[in-house]
């Protein structure tokens, strides 16, 4: 059977079997929650509470601060404490809105709808008021993503159910118990897109969840389920359209240029709330992992929850952790400190016993050539890190510096063990600022 | 904050394969090469064998001491080189001859230039080809005392227009360097590394098809199929082709690359050949070696989605 796939990645230890099977358990936040007012990529939003006011769950709390950008709203009700920075996954300090929780649980009403009767503006106005962003990392405003130029030339709306980085079974458990409420989502998504199909995009190592989506969608004419090579980055959004379109894309170019839109599954469940239920985006699923962890499993989160709760729920740990992250192994961001709020983007809390990158000393290249054969950018890294080191801007972005998807595979399978993602990662941060710069 | 985290940019986790992993599976898979040439040619080529890879050691421990550098003999790279060097040896060489060997590929090819990963030349190579300069008549000595693996290679044999017996070079039962004798002992140990993902076909395939083709066209026989497979079995092109053509450091790293590379080497290694006088494996991979700088420029590989057509 030829399975879909694209060129280049690894194969790293997947930990999934820690919390594959761990249902998802509801827990209830403690007294104090933290909303950083910027969880989206675009302009940070604008608080609209005042200190001392009381909010219910359900309450908008700060209001999107452009048309790229999504509001914020209250997952408990009580009193707003302060608005102030707080640190957040990134280690940066970001204004947020800090609510003290009244454990009542007191929720504004909320307005359902038939999606079937809404217009398509009406459709992505809901997604918009919803505060939806992309969940699987990027945080990206949904409603932006669903109004391309030309809604006529999509061709593809891909549900991301790869899930992909090791250790992460947020989707998967979503997947294996609200199946519907993900094909739902999708439908909706399609009633935008005429002339589009949608495809269940999901990696086979989950056949359990590929046999559902297909039973599930056995009458859907306009959506299809596709079984992925187990591979990482086979999520990663170019390498998607790729495996499942063989439509390829580069870095300056939009999935819609390839006549594709691409939205993760928690993405599409939250579209669904906010379409048909009129729920905004307040929760998500966060998986409580690593092998410092008591008890691995699967939580459904108030955002706004701090990551020390979250591993407190999990019965702590069981030995010292080394390293906590924020995200799976490939591409999450490493944690100093516990005391951060969880957000729209946190898909994990990964507690490692073994910090293998300050244990890796590296040595010099051998020019094994091991970093071109995984790069799913098909770039050369071991030559675009010397030029980064060197800081020779033009000359790494003439070699392909800006098609790298920062994915980590180099650095990931380098026998040298040299920090290749990294210095290419800071060097595109720097022409990233400078082309801002020259606007 | 006193149970501060360790934080670092992703990724998280690494592969725990290292450099030097990789180098001690090509000191194993080296190893049915070496053990049948201390088999055939006697135990005065084990001692030969072990000089050189100590003197490799030797020389790079004192190199980094000398210069206060790290130490990485630990590394494996140093024995590499020492083993591959003795391979390539006459077996009855002179231990100095193994010593001189060892210090130029180190001293000069490999450290002057930065050490692991910085030489343009394999080592090993550049050090042979300066001991065949250096001393032609030891180096092109087989005489063993042992009759039957004595005199004249079947390299130098088919030069002359003899015949020679294919089976006893697939085998390995003639005369010739210690290690590049056998081809079936060469190509088990190539398969060691291809299964282990060390290294691939594409050189040497490029290479040994590139050279038969060549040597059908050029060598003055036509297609004929026992005249190739002597040239192919004969000399040091097995060795060559799937131990230092394949040689990181000293290969393209783009796959393109490394397919014209693998041309390159066969029509270099048929030409001296045909037209020079004798062997021209070493010679071929070396000037190989400098060509990889230019090779790279012109096979830069294409990013994904490079010239996309949006909709």
């Amino acid at each position: 059977m030829s399975k879909f796939t694209f060129t280049g990645g690894i194969h790293p230890f997947d930990g999934k079997s820690l919390s594959k099977d761990k249902p998802i358990v509801d827990i209830l936040p403690k007294d104090e929650l933290v909303y950083p007012l910027s969880q989206h990529i675009g302009a940070p939003a604008k608080a609209v509470v005042a200190v001392g006011e009381t909010v219910k769950r359900g309450q908008m709390i700060a209001e999107a601060g452009g048309f790229v950008s999504a509001p914020i709203y209250a997952s408990v009700s009580g009193t707003v404490t302060g608005i102030a920075p707080h640190r957040i996954v990134t280690g940066d300090m970001v204004e947020s809105i800090i609510i003290k929780n009244d454990h009542e649980y007191i929720e504004v009403e909320y307005d359902p709808a038939d999606p079937d009767e809404l217009s398509k503006e009406e459709i992505i106005a809901r997604i918009q008021k919803g505060g939806v962003v992309g969940m699987g990392g990027a945080g990206f405003p949904t409603h932006v993503k669903l109004s391309p130029k030309k809604p006529e030339t999509i061709d593809y709306v891909i549900a991301n159910c790869a899930e992909c980085e090791p250790y992460l079974t947020s989707d998967y458990r979503r997947m294996v118990e609200e199946p519907e409420k993900l094909v739902e989502g999708l439908k909706i998504i399609l009633r935008l897109f005429d002339n589009a199909r949608g495809i269940l995009a999901v990696e086979d190592n989950k056949p359990d969840v590929i046999d559902k989506l297909k039973k599930l969608t056995k009458d859907e004419s306009r959506i299809l389920v596709k079984a992925l090579k187990t591979k990482y980055p086979q999520g990663s959004e170019r390498q998607l359209i790729y495996a499942t379109t063989k439509r390829a894309i580069n870095s300056s170019m939009l999935p819609a240029d390839a006549g594709c839109v691409v939205d993760n599954v928690d993405t599409i469940v939250a579209i669904y709330n906010a379409v048909k239920n009129g729920i905004p985006l307040m929760e998500r699923i966060v998986t409580i992992t690593g092998d410092c962890i008591k008890n691995p499993v699967n939580f459904r989160v108030h955002i706004g929850q701090s990551y020390r709760e979250l591993i407190e729920e999990a019965g702590g740990f069981r030995t010292q952790p080394a390293k906590i992250v924020s995200g799976g192994p490939m591409m999450g961001f490493a944690l100093f400190d516990l005391d951060v709020p969880t957000t729209k983007t946190a898909s994990a809390c990964l507690c490692l016993s073994e910090d293998e990158v300050s244990e890796a000393k590296s040595t010099n290249c051998i020019n094994c050539g091991k970093c071109l054969e995984v790069c799913p950018g098909r770039v050369m890294p071991r030559k675009l890190m010397d030029l980064a080191v060197k800081g020779d801007l033009e000359g790494f972005e003439k070699l392909g510096g800006m098609e790298c998807c920062e994915c980590g595979c180099c650095s990931y399978i380098c026998p040298a063990k040299r920090q290749l993602t990294q210095s290419i990662k800071s060097a595109r941060k720097i022409v990233l600022a400078n082309r801002r710069k020259a606007k | 904050m006193s149970d501060l985290m360790n934080v670092s940019s992703n990724p998280h986790i690494r592969s725990k394969v290292t450099t030097g992993m990789i180098m001690y599976c090509v000191i194993i898979a080296l190893m049915p090469a070496t053990v049948f040439g201390v088999y055939n040619f006697g135990i005065y080529s084990l001692a030969l064998v072990a000089v050189t890879v100590v003197s490799a050691i030797v020389t790079e421990l004192v190199f980094e001491l000398i210069f206060k550098k790290k130490i990485t003999i630990g590394d494996g790279s140093a024995v590499v080189t020492g083993l591959l060097l003795a391979l390539n040896l006459p077996p009855k060489a002179p231990l100095w001859i193994g010593i001189i060997g060892a210090v130029f590929a180190i001293f000069v090819v490999k450290m002057l230039f930065g050490g692991l990963g910085q030489n343009f030349m394999n080592p090993a190579l550049g050090a042979r080809c300066f001991l065949l300069i250096s001393f032609p008549a030891i180096m092109t000595n087989f005489e063993t005392g042992i009759e039957a693996y004595s005199g004249a290679t079947p390299l130098a044999r088919l030069n002359a227009g003899e015949a020679v017996n294919v089976l006893d070079m697939v085998l390995g039962r003639t005369s010739g360097t210690i290690g590049e004798t056998s081809v079936i002992a060469i190509v088990i140990g190539a398969c060691l590394l291809i299964l282990l993902g060390i290294i691939d076909l594409k050189i040497p395939g490029m290479y040994i098809v590139s050279f038969a083709i060549f040597i059908g066209l050029f060598g003055g026989h036509g297609f004929n199929g026992y005249y190739i497979a002597a040239e192919l079995a004969a000399g040091g092109l097995m060795l060559g082709a799937f131990f230092m053509a394949t040689d990181y450091v000293t290969r393209p790293i783009t796959l393109k690359g490394q397919l014209l590379y693998g041309v390159l080497l066969g029509i270099l290694t048929g030409a001296f050949r045909v037209f020079g006088s004798g062997e021209g494996v070493s010679y071929a991979i070396i000037i190989g070696n400098l060509c990889v700088p230019l090779i790279e420029k012109i096979t830069v590989p294409k990013a994904f989605g490079e010239g996309g057509e949006r909709i």
